[in-house]
C-alpha cells in the first residue's frame, strides 16, 4: 500500500475542506472497498479523511419520509426495525450483500460508492479504462462472465456490485450530498451512471462532494422481494438480481416497481416493464410477458450471454415471490 | 479541523528536527525525502499517528503508520497471534474480532481509525483458564481440522449469537458465511453455535 498522510476532521464541513483542496483526497468511513483496492495499488489516494466521527449514522422517519445518514451501517439499517416493518426490501437487499462483519464496517455512502468487481478493474497487470483510462477494456473480449448485459459500451462492460443501490433505485431514494457550494439532492436513477467514454467515473458525485444522507419516500407496497442469484448461497457477487415492489388491489397490481442488480453500470431500473405491470392480474402469463419486455436491448459478451436467459427468468421467479403465487 | 493526532505528530515532528518549514512540507515531499534517505525519521514522525485503543480490556498507546491494519498491530506489535490473517481482503474472516462489541474484518480495519475503540481478539474471551462457552462447544463437537480460520469462527460465532442471528441452523450457516473453512468443518460448527446458543449460558 503507498503511504498517505491521515486526517480525522470532526465537522462535516472541515471535511469538505480537506477533500476540495486535495483533488488526491479520498473519503474514508467503512473502508472495506477502499482498503481492499488500496492494498492491491488499484486506488493510490495521497490522503485519507476518515468521516466515521461525523454526525451522521442517525436513521429517522419524517412526514413518511426515511432519513438514513450517510454513515449509517449496511447492518444498523437492515435490522432497523422501522426499516424492516415498512422498507422490507432495503432490508432484504442488504442483508443478501457481503457478509455479516462487512455489513458491520460498510456504510450507506460507501455502498454507494462501492466499485466494480470486474477482474481487470482489480488486476494493475491488465487493461482497464476504469482504472487507466485510454488502456481499453480487458473484458470486452476476455473474461467476462460477471458482466453487463445493458447499458455497455465499446469502453467498459463492467456491473455496479452493489445489492443496495437496487433496492434504493426501486424505491426512488434520493442522495443528498453537500459541497463547498451547499447542498444537492441526487435522484438515485441519476447519481450511477452508464460508463459511455468515461468509465472511470462510477457516479455523478463531484469530488469536492460528501454524501450525507439518502431519503427514501414511503410507498404502501404490499408485496416486496429481493432475489439475488450468485454462485454459491452466501457471500457472493449477483450474478444477477431483481428487485421487485407491487401494491395490490386483490389480484390486480395497482403500482410496480422493478429494477436489476448485476446487469449494467448502474442499479438498472425496469421502467417499461413497471408501466406492463400496472393495471395487470398477478398471473405467471403476465410476468413472462413482462420479463420480455424488461430483457429489450440486452446483450451478452460471450461469457455473460447465459444472463439472457437467467435475466427473465429471474425477473418471473421474484414476481412469482413477491406476489405468493 | 484536523485531529489532535495531526497537531500531535507534526508538534513531535517539529522537537526532533526544529525546521519551522516543515509543517508546510506535503507528504510527498516528505516521501521524497524518506526515498533519498535524507532523513528517515523525518518522514516517519509526520506521517505517524497517535492512537489509543482497548485491548482485550488494557487501554495502550501507539504511534502508528497509518497503513497499519488492525490485524497486523495485533499480530505483529502486540504479538496477539490468536487472530489470523487468512486472505487479508476481507474475504475469509479469519481476521474476525470486535470492535466496540461488533464483528469486523480487522484486515480492512485501519488501526489508526479504532482509536478509542474497544477492540476483543480470541485471547481476550476465555475467564483465565475458564474457556468461553462458545469455545468450549467448539472443542465438544469438534468444530475444527486444521484450526487456522477457527479464533475468526469463534469471534464471528459469538457475535451471531449476541447479534439474535443464531435461532434456526439455516440462520446460522447466512450469518456464518463471512467465516470460510477450507476443511469443511461447517457441520460440527453450526452443532457447536447451536449448542452454545442453546446452552443457557451467557454468550
Amino acid at each position: 500500500m503507498k503511504q498517505f498522510q491521515y486526517m480525522r476532521p470532526s465537522a462535516q464541513q472541515a471535511a469538505i475542506a480537506a477533500i476540495a483542496k486535495d483533488t488526491t483526497a479520498k473519503f474514508i468511513a467503512g473502508g472495506s472497498n477502499l482498503l481492499d483496492l488500496m492494498k492491491r495499488n488499484v486506488m493510490q489516494p495521497e490522503r485519507l479523511i476518515d468521516i466515521t466521527r461525523l454526525p451522521l449514522k442517525d436513521i429517522t422517519e419524517n412526514n413518511n419520509i426515511l432519513k438514513i445518514g450517510a454513515l449509517a451501517l449496511n447492518s444498523s439499517v437492515a435490522d432497523n426495525p422501522m426499516v424492516v416493518e415498512k422498507y422490507p426490501l432495503l432490508s432484504q437487499a442488504l442483508n443478501a450483500g457481503a457478509s455479516a462483519q462487512l455489513r458491520n464496517m460498510a456504510t450507506v455512502g460507501g455502498n454507494l460508492m462501492q466499485r466494480t468487481r470486474c477482474p481487470y478493474f482489480y488486476d494493475t497487470a491488465m487493461p482497464c479504462n476504469k482504472r487507466n483510462p485510454g488502456s481499453g477494456c480487458g473484458a470486452l473480449k476476455g473474461y467476462n462472465r460477471m458482466h453487463a448485459i445493458f447499458g455497455a459500451s465499446q469502453h467498459c462492460i463492467a456491473v455496479n456490485p452493489s445489492d443496495m443501490n437496487v433496492a434504493l433505485v426501486a424505491l426512488d431514494a434520493v442522495v443528498h450530498v453537500a459541497g463547498p457550494k451547499g447542498l444537492r439532492m441526487v435522484p438515485i436513477q441519476d447519481f450511477h451512471r452508464l460508463p459511455g467514454d468515461q468509465p472511470e467515473n462510477d457516479t455523478t458525485l463531484h469530488k469536492n462532494e460528501l454524501i450525507t444522507e439518502v431519503t427514501i419516500p414511503y410507498h404502501p407496497f404490499s408485496h416486496v422481494h429481493y432475489l439475488k442469484i450468485r454462485d454459491r448461497a452466501s457471500y457472493a457477487f449477483a450474478l444477477v438480481s431483481v428487485a421487485v415492489a407491487l401494491q395490490l388491489d386483490g389480484k390486480k397490481i395497482i403500482q410496480a416497481r422493478l429494477a436489476m442488480g448485476g446487469v449494467a453500470h448502474k442499479p438498472w431500473r425496469l421502467s417499461a416493464a413497471e408501466q406492463a405491470l400496472i393495471g395487470n392480474p398477478v398471473a405467471l402469463e403476465t410476468f413472462e410477458r413482462v420479463a420480455a419486455i424488461a430483457m429489450q436491448g440486452a446483450k451478452g459478451y460471450g461469457d455473460n450471454d447465459f444472463k439472457l436467459e437467467l435475466g427473465p427468468k429471474s425477473i418471473v421467479e421474484a414476481l412469482r415471490m413477491a406476489s405468493g403465487i | 479541523m484536523e485531529n489532535n493526532e495531526n497537531h500531535n505528530s507534526r508538534r513531535d515532528f517539529l522537537k526532533k528536527t526544529g525546521l519551522v518549514t516543515a509543517v508546510a512540507l506535503t507528504p510527498p515531499i516528505a516521501r521524497s525525502a524518506a526515498d533519498k534517505k535524507y532523513d528517515e525519521r523525518f518522514a516517519e514522525a509526520i506521517e505517524n499517528v497517535s492512537c489509543t485503543i482497548e485491548i482485550n480490556g488494557k487501554s495502550q498507546s501507539f504511534k502508528l503508520d497509518p497503513r497499519v491494519t488492525l490485524l497486523d498491530l495485533l499480530r505483529e506489535r502486540l504479538a496477539l497471534t490468536g487472530t489470523k490473517k487468512g486472505c487479508d481482503y476481507g474475504q475469509c474472516g479469519a481476521c474476525t474480532v470486535h470492535v466496540d462489541g461488533v464483528r469486523v474484518n480487522s484486515c480492512l480495519t485501519l488501526a489508526v481509525m479504532t482509536d478509542g475503540k474497544k477492540v476483543t481478539t480470541i485471547e481476550g474471551l476465555a475467564d483465565g483458564e475458564q474457556l468461553h462457552p462458545m469455545q468450549a462447544a467448539f472443542i465438544k463437537h469438534d468444530g475444527f481440522q486444521c484450526g487456522y480460520c477457527t479464533p475468526g469462527q469463534i469471534m464471528s460465532a459469538v457475535a451471531c449469537v449476541r447479534e439474535g442471528h443464531a435461532d434456526s441452523d439455516d440462520e446460522i450457516r447466512e450469518y456464518m458465511s463471512g467465516n470460510i473453512c477450507r476443511c469443511g468443518a461447517y457441520p460440527n460448527i453450526v452443532a457447536a453455535i447451536r449448542e452454545a446458543k442453546m446452552g443457557g449460558q451467557t454468550i
